[in-house]
């Protein structure tokens, strides 16, 4: 047998092993954003805040930055009125072949973006559609719409369809009952959906990459930063992402699961 | 009758919320992939696409070694990375929910997958800072003279593997740390009340409990990492193709979309074989 | 305001499954209706057809005289109250029994001063402003009560609204149900699984089963004369004596059973076109067999053993087992002063009155139900 004592030193050492390990590329990253010098490697030079005045003086990352919010802002609130409206027709009502209604609403999330982004990159050609941000913004729709349903759907329990017969029963419409009961009382969930498709598409590559062509999204203007090499204005510009997701996450921590370990 | 007009109304407007959705996933899912599909029979003439109807470019891929080695290739790193990383996670999610006090678990969980939230491109980037021949490791490793000259670690497998292991160690222990505390404690207590020993509890009890955790967790690992084309392309460089860098390829250089086409139905069929192996874990439940 | 219900022959069938099979009733205005019977019985499809929620496959259901067929729940003049509550989480007090008169484009001054009215009523107003999560159960269950009165229903519908209280708080909650009812004057429908419950606060009881009406009756009725096996089983202990008619006279009839012949008068019997040779059963509460202390008429199965007994607070139970059967086992609740000693032997004395006499043989699977 392993004593006690040795297994609560071993596991310590281990928990402490694995987070070094996870932040060992952020740490590296962070540290030689503020390199004095023309290469984000050892040596340390000494601070300097001249690569974080280059990112923001660089309009076509600052560009870049406005178009990621504004696909991942607008693609997710299509993609959760779209899910929410789902989840509560299938949640809520009988309908023929609802499994596979789930099913195939569920579908694009088995599948990988590189996938989705060709077929719509096929379809766009085929069509002969222009890509440009609206096309990204589809793309990331049908990515999203997945998570978004799924999430809202899950958190679609029958105390809350109780809770809306009631509604109904003091004389609500059905538009009523959605706006004034359904969707403030899963607000929770609806938010967290929001905000976890908003980092999804913030992200995304490969489907932005794919299907943009002159205004393009910020991780594929950070694509096309790589190809000078290893450069410290990179790493501000990912320590800036970082600390935007950061704070996202620290918004959906705060107003979403706050509220929701309350009740 | 009566039952019959109420009823059938409420179906009518529960169809109105649906349809959207349905409409926008086979619009912009479905439709997509079966034209990718139909692209996938056709026929690259120069620039242009003749759809021919055959299955050439699938004969094409079986003949071609450096179209086949693609596949193997992802499939060889993503098993690689799927076992390392639950073998990896596991244990720091058992940490997490056993060994760190209730109070800090939260912020345990959240610290362990922080850097989950680092741009994608720029985490690659980042593990090549650490591995690059200037990078961190070899500078350190030299300075304390473990070695003399600096070690090929980037652009090569391993550095990929690394790459994608640290993403889904997060991953990993996310979803098993979630199946681990939605556990009852009564079940480990009856198994010991019972005369389990440690390992006998954690072996018939605790991990047939977490397996759907586990499984999940597994299942998209290997669906995110089989695709991902951005962590071979900047960390395993270009000795070896993961099949989705030879599909960009295919698009790109070589500008034959069909053959793009034929792999990434490949690639599709490859991870819907995985979902069925997988399925019986991965059932959607309501709440 | 508050009206009568007419249901003519309703009919709900679920596939295969007839949740309620042709049944009339018929709610005076301002009555305290209980629908009474264990899970499945068909109560609560009856409920959800007054309330809206389901459509009748056949018959018609009629309220204040109009029919309510093609009705849904939000047109009725009908409110329910549910088993969970069905509080709106995200909105306080006021704003949940508000909300039925915002609905009806109620003016915000008036909506909230009459939801403020109703909280008082159920003595809430002081927490007006609170969300329904910082609320113990019975004071949800008056919110949930409050709400369904403030838009001032004909009917108002309670789906087990006491079913998740403990003990003490139900007893308390149906006497403060009964006063508000009785204040308000609305008709109220009551479904509940607990025949002491129903005992409590109806005006009358409907006892199901099967998706069939058994008994309809004010509380001691169904309990001192009940109409059929399942409902004298349903509403409380009793025991069971299987056993044939003799002969019938005018004011009379003569029954055996296992426990030898007795005569009884002829208004006892539950079927008044009984014949010669039909089986029949009488139904005999516990605490029946005290009449051995008391004056006036009765009658005597002869004598039992006590096999065990057990003091109740109120009476004795015991269990017996008599001389002439002794396979049988007889319940009786003998008086607080009584000696119950096992191996005792007891006389088996009734008034005639009190004796039920019921229309054929229980079937093993009564027994079971009402066990």
């Amino acid at each position: 047998m392993i004593s006690p004592r040795f297994s609560k030193i071993a596991s310590w050492v281990y928990l402490a092993a694995l987070y070094g390990f996870i932040f060992l590329p952020v740490a590296v990253l962070v540290l030689f954003s503020f390199q004095d010098g023309r290469l984000p490697v050892p040596p340390f030079n000494g601070v300097t805040l001249k690569w974080y005045g280059e990112v923001f003086a660089d309009s076509r990352l600052m560009s870049a930055l406005g178009n990621s919010l504004m696909v991942a802002i607008g693609s997710s609130l299509v993609a959760c009125v779209l899910g929410f409206c789902a989840a509560y027709g299938l949640a809520r009502y009988i309908l023929p072949a609802s499994r596979l209604q789930r099913g195939l609403l569920v579908a694009p999330m088995t599948v990988s973006y590189l996938i989705i982004a060709l077929g719509l990159l096929s379809t766009f050609n085929w069509l002969g559609v222009s890509l440009s941000l609206w096309t990204v913004g589809i793309g990331h729709v049908v990515i999203n719409l997945p998570l978004c349903f799924a999430i809202i759907y899950a958190s679609m329990g029958d105390h809350q369809k109780n809770i809306e017969r009631a509604a109904r029963d003091l004389g609500a419409a059905e538009w009523q009952v959605m706006t004034q009961i359904s969707a403030p009382m899963l607000m929770p969930s609806i938010l967290a959906a929001f905000f976890l498709s908003v980092t999804f598409s913030w992200d995304e590559f490969i489907i932005a990459f794919l299907l943009s062509r002159f205004d393009v999204t910020l991780p594929v203007e950070i694509w096309s930063m790589l190809r000078s090499g290893l450069n410290p204005k990179t790493n501000a510009v990912g320590s800036v992402v970082f600390l935007v997701s950061v704070a996202l996450l620290l918004i959906l921590e705060l107003i979403v699961f706050r509220r929701t370990a309350k009740k | 009758m009566a039952s019959v007009t109420l009823e059938t109304r409420e179906n009518r407007r529960a169809w109105g919320f649906v349809t959207p959705a349905l409409l926008w996933t086979v619009a912009f899912f479905v439709i997509p992939f079966l034209v990718m599909a139909a692209i996938s029979l056709a026929t690259r003439k120069g620039r242009d696409i003749v759809m021919t109807f055959n299955l050439d470019n699938y004969i094409t891929f079986f003949e071609k070694a450096h179209l086949l080695k693609g596949l193997f290739v992802s499939l060889e790193i993503t098993f690689t990375v799927t076992i390392i990383s639950v073998i990896l996670a596991y244990p720091l999610a058992w940490i997490i929910a056993e060994r760190v006090p209730q109070k800090w678990q939260r912020m345990a969980l959240i610290m362990a997958i922080l850097p989950f939230w680092t741009s994608y491109v720029v985490r690659s980037y980042s593990w090549l800072l650490v591995l690059a021949k200037n990078g961190v490791i070899n500078n350190a490793l030299l300075h304390i003279g473990l070695i003399a000259e600096p070690l090929e670690l980037a652009s090569t497998r391993t550095a990929t593997v690394i790459g994608f292991v640290h993403f889904f160690v997060m991953l990993l222990t996310l979803t098993i740390y979630a199946n681990l505390v939605q556990m009852p404690p009564n079940y480990r207590r009856a198994a010991a009340d019972l005369g389990a020993n440690g390992f006998q509890v954690f072996w018939h009890v605790i991990l047939p409990l977490t397996l759907p955790g586990i499984m999940v967790g597994a299942f998209l690992t290997f669906v995110l990492c089989i695709g991902d084309y951005i962590t071979p392309q900047i960390l395993g460089g270009n000795n070896e193709l993961a099949l989705p860098q030879v599909i960009m390829l295919q698009l790109g250089r070589r500008a034959d979309f069909p053959m793009a086409a034929t792999l990434s139905i490949i690639l599709m069929v490859v991870v819907t074989l995985a979902y069925i192996a997988c399925a019986r874990w991965l059932k959607m439940e309501r709440t | 305001m508050t009206a009568p219900v007419s249901i003519r022959n309703a009919t709900k069938t679920f596939g295969d499954f007839t949740a309620l099979d042709d049944v009339s009733l018929e709610i005076a205005v301002g009555e305290f209706i209980v629908l009474l019977g264990p899970s499945g019985c068909g109560k609560t499809t009856l409920l959800s057809l007054l309330g809206g929620f389901l459509s009748p496959t056949r018959g018609v259901i009629e309220i204040a005289g109009r029919d309510m067929g093609d009705v849904p729940p939000s047109k009725r003049p009908t409110t329910t109250m549910f088993q969970d509550y069905a509080l709106f989480p995200h909105m306080t007090l006021r704003d949940n029994v508000a909300f039925g008169l915002k609905m009806r484009k109620v003016g915000k001054t008036e909506r909230h001063a009459k939801a403020e009215e109703l909280l008082d009523m159920v003595g809430l107003k002081a927490s007006a402003t609170k969300k329904p999560h910082e609320l113990s159960g019975g004071q949800r269950q008056r919110v949930a009560l409050a709400r369904a009165l403030a838009v001032e229903p004909d009917v108002l519908l309670l789906d087990e609204p006491l079913g998740a209280l403990d003990l003490k708080l139900r007893r308390q909650m149906q006497d403060e149900l009964k006063a508000i009812q009785k204040r308000v004057g609305t008709t109220f429908v009551h479904v509940t699984h607990d025949q002491e419950e129903a005992m409590a606060i109806a005006d009358r009881i409907v006892v199901m089963n099967e998706g069939k009406i058994e008994d309809v009756g004010r509380p001691e009725d169904i309990y001192m004369r009940p109409r059929t096996l399942f409902s004298a089983s349903f509403m409380g202990e009793v025991n069971f004596f299987p056993g044939t008619i003799d002969a019938l006279t005018d004011d009379a009839i003569h029954i055996h059973t296992a426990l030898g012949a007795v005569k009884l008068p002829a208004s006892v019997m539950a079927d008044q076109n009984a014949t010669a040779a039909q089986k029949i059963t009488l139904a005999i509460r516990p605490e029946h067999f005290r009449a051995s202390t008391g004056t006036g008429p009765r009658i005597t199965l002869g004598k039992a053993k006590v096999e065990d007994g057990a003091f109740f607070g109120t009476h004795h139970r015991a269990h017996l087992s008599p001389a002439d059967y002794p396979d049988m086992i007889i319940t009786a609740h003998m008086p607080q002063s009584a000696i119950i000693e096992p191996g005792a032997w007891i006389d088996l004395t009734l008034d005639p009155a009190s004796v039920v006499i019921l229309p054929g043989h229980p079937a093993a699977k009564v027994q079971e139900d009402a066990a």
